[in-house]
């Protein structure tokens, strides 16, 4: 897509977005409420009109061809679209008539994905009554009824437990394995890491960086090391000293106070060690210890200079999506 | 996904939609409405109740009084009030036809929908399809109490037409009720909206009573509003008396009313963000 722009009146939510997916990729979208992520989605799947900009998916223009790119891709949205009135097994076959397919064909493909996606047991269920996670995998099954080429999945896991993330992750996998290529949009970088093998960053309906996960990764400094004190109280003196140790780069030592725990960014596995050992040198007794990836705040603070949503000079904060203001 | 990407070698998909496939799509979609009402059989409350509350309503409590006046009783009423109330019917399932739209409109199954190779348009004529369905069964219990209390049906292709007629200006009324619910933001203010819409028609015609006592400029109103055309066509159908120039005129608004909102309608909802 070349030179997205989406206008809600004075409100930009898009301004000026490119992107290239290469089929049978994933291409991860990587955002905060308020980026332009769900805009960029709908306008792909031809639910909204661009003010400006042209798109193709699948080599279908999403203004001048939008029945025929209608029939080749597949859509999850941020809020399961399912029907919950209707079983699960109701809601598979309506889809699949809806996309021409005969009687037969529509109850086979019903039962197959329903088998494929663990539903079986519950297909005369209303959806109304399924888990979140259910909810979510008969949301992916009908948008597979017509095997799409190309896949929009927005925030999939948003809202999901752990354990549930993780089986509709295995689910992406499995699609991907197969060849569909998939733009999925996220606000966790863990996600994006487990499933995209590239990455657009977006704040305010512009793209501020791309690349491949890990080339980014090591753009915003890899990874966090995340240390609590078994004493709370020994927190800033701690704080205090990996700071005067001047370690050669280390990012900022931050204090989260909330969970008594200091966050130190490392950017190699040296940096690791030297704070490992410093920490040592201090003589206190710790808790936990752990590194983990950076969060989605830290990716922002490293790319952008502020906060994820935090109003830059002239900008209103989160005015730049309207759709997911609303639907928040 | 991009100018450089190589548009995957399967067969050319044709942007046109086959009349077949126009109506499988609604049939699909009939289905799936039909379903509703199976899962949640309260829907039809209204359907069923409306007729039966609202027939034994004005028949005993106005009855007397309007009877005296039409120059027989209650038993005069009766004839009266019956094929005004079901011009009336017509009109209140297509006001929850555009409740019911909107708040599937809140909910994620539209953009599925919509993201889905379909006409727009079947949608739309699914939940029409449904409402007269609906309709006709609101009618045919009309019928019974109406028969119970009193009304005699005489001239059975007479009742038949009256039925059809309600039904289709009850369609037409739809696609009002169908951009409403497509254009404002939640099912209550579609609801109040229709309500203050459709008291004043509903009160201000040749529905409940004979409109020559109102005073001069109500009786005028009266006169051109459309559903005194509707009731006073399915009068002259079911019961005798004059009915072309009512019946033209009922079919008259039905066709303008669709040729002006039924395109709204599917504008609005091919457009909607």
């Amino acid at each position: 897509m070349r030179g997205l722009v989406k206008h809600y009146g004075e409100t930009k939510a898009l301004a000026g977005v490119d992107l290239d997916v290469r089929e049978g990729t994933v291409m991860g979208v990587l955002g905060p409420n308020g980026a332009g992520k769900t805009t960029l989605v709908r306008i792909l799947s031809t639910l909204l009109a661009p003010t400006a900009g042209q798109a193709t998916v699948a080599g279908y223009d999403v203004v001048r061809q939008p029945r025929q790119l209608r029939r080749v891709i597949g859509l999850t949205g941020q809020y399961a679209s399912v029907d919950e009135k209707l079983p699960g097994w109701e809601n598979l076959y309506l889809i699949g008539r809806l996309l021409d397919l005969s009687r037969k064909e529509a109850r086979a493909r019903a039962d197959e994905l329903l088998e494929r996606f663990s539903l079986t047991d519950a297909a005369r269920r209303p959806a109304g009554t399924y888990s979140g996670g259910m909810r979510r995998r008969l949301d992916l099954a009908a948008s597979m009824i017509g095997r799409p080429a190309v896949l929009f999945l927005d925030e999939p896991t948003t809202g999901l437990d752990p354990r549930t993330r993780n089986e509709v992750w295995d689910e992406v996998k499995r699609l991907v394995g197969e060849g569909v290529t998939v733009l999925l949009t996220t606000q966790y970088m863990e996600e994006a890491e487990q499933l995209a093998s590239e990455l657009t960053v977006m704040d305010r309906g512009k793209v501020i960086a791309r690349g491949g996960i890990e080339e980014l990764k090591a753009r915003v400094g890899g990874r966090t090391l995340r240390i609590r004190p078994a004493d709370p109280l020994r927190l800033r003196p701690l704080a205090a000293a990996l700071d005067e140790l001047g370690i050669t780069g280390l990012a900022p030592v931050t204090v989260d106070a909330e969970r008594a725990a200091l966050l130190v960014p490392v950017l190699s596995d040296e940096q690791l060690t030297a704070v490992v050992g410093a920490v040592t040198a201090q003589d206190v007794t710790l808790a936990s210890i752990s590194t983990e990836l950076p969060s989605l705040d830290e990716v922002f603070l490293s790319l952008t200079g502020h906060r994820a949503g935090e109003p830059l000079d002239t900008e209103p904060a989160g005015s730049a999506e309207h759709r997911e203001e609303v639907a928040a | 996904m991009s100018a450089t990407t190589v548009p995957p070698a399967q067969t050319v998909h044709d942007a046109r939609i086959p009349l077949r496939g126009h109506l499988r799509h609604t049939g699909a979609l009939v289905r799936r409405n039909l379903l509703w009402i199976r899962q949640d059989p309260e829907s039809m409350f209204d359907a069923v109740l409306f007729p039966i509350v609202f027939t034994l309503l004005f028949v005993y409590v106005f009855g007397g009084s309007i009877g005296q006046a039409l120059g027989g009783g209650q038993e005069a009423y009766v004839q009266y009030i019956v094929p005004g109330l079901m011009a009336m019917m017509g009109m209140n399932m297509a006001q929850g036809v555009g409740t019911g739209f909107n708040q599937d409109f809140n909910s994620g199954v539209m953009d599925r929908f919509r993201s889905l190779p379909i006409g727009r348009g079947s949608v739309l004529f699914a939940k029409i399809a449904v409402e007269l369905v609906r309709m006709l069964i609101a009618t045919t219990i009309l019928m019974v109490v109406g028969v119970l209390v009193g009304f005699d049906i005489t001239n059975w292709p007479g009742l038949l037409a009256a039925v059809g007629l309600s039904a289709v200006f009850g369609s037409a009324l739809m696609w009002i009720f169908l951009t409403l619910g497509v254009t404002m933001k939640n099912a209550q203010s579609v609801q109040a909206m229709g309500f203050l819409v459709l008291m004043p028609l509903q009160f201000g015609s040749s529905i409940f009573a004979p409109p020559q006592s109102m005073p001069d400029w109500l009786e005028s109103f009266t006169e051109y509003n459309p559903l005194s055309s509707l009731a006073d066509a399915a009068r002259g159908l079911m019961v005798g008396g004059p009915v072309a120039h009512d019946l033209w005129m009922t079919l008259g608004w039905t066709v303008a009313i669709t040729a002006v909102m039924a395109p709204v309608a599917i504008h609005k909802f091919r457009t909607k963000d």
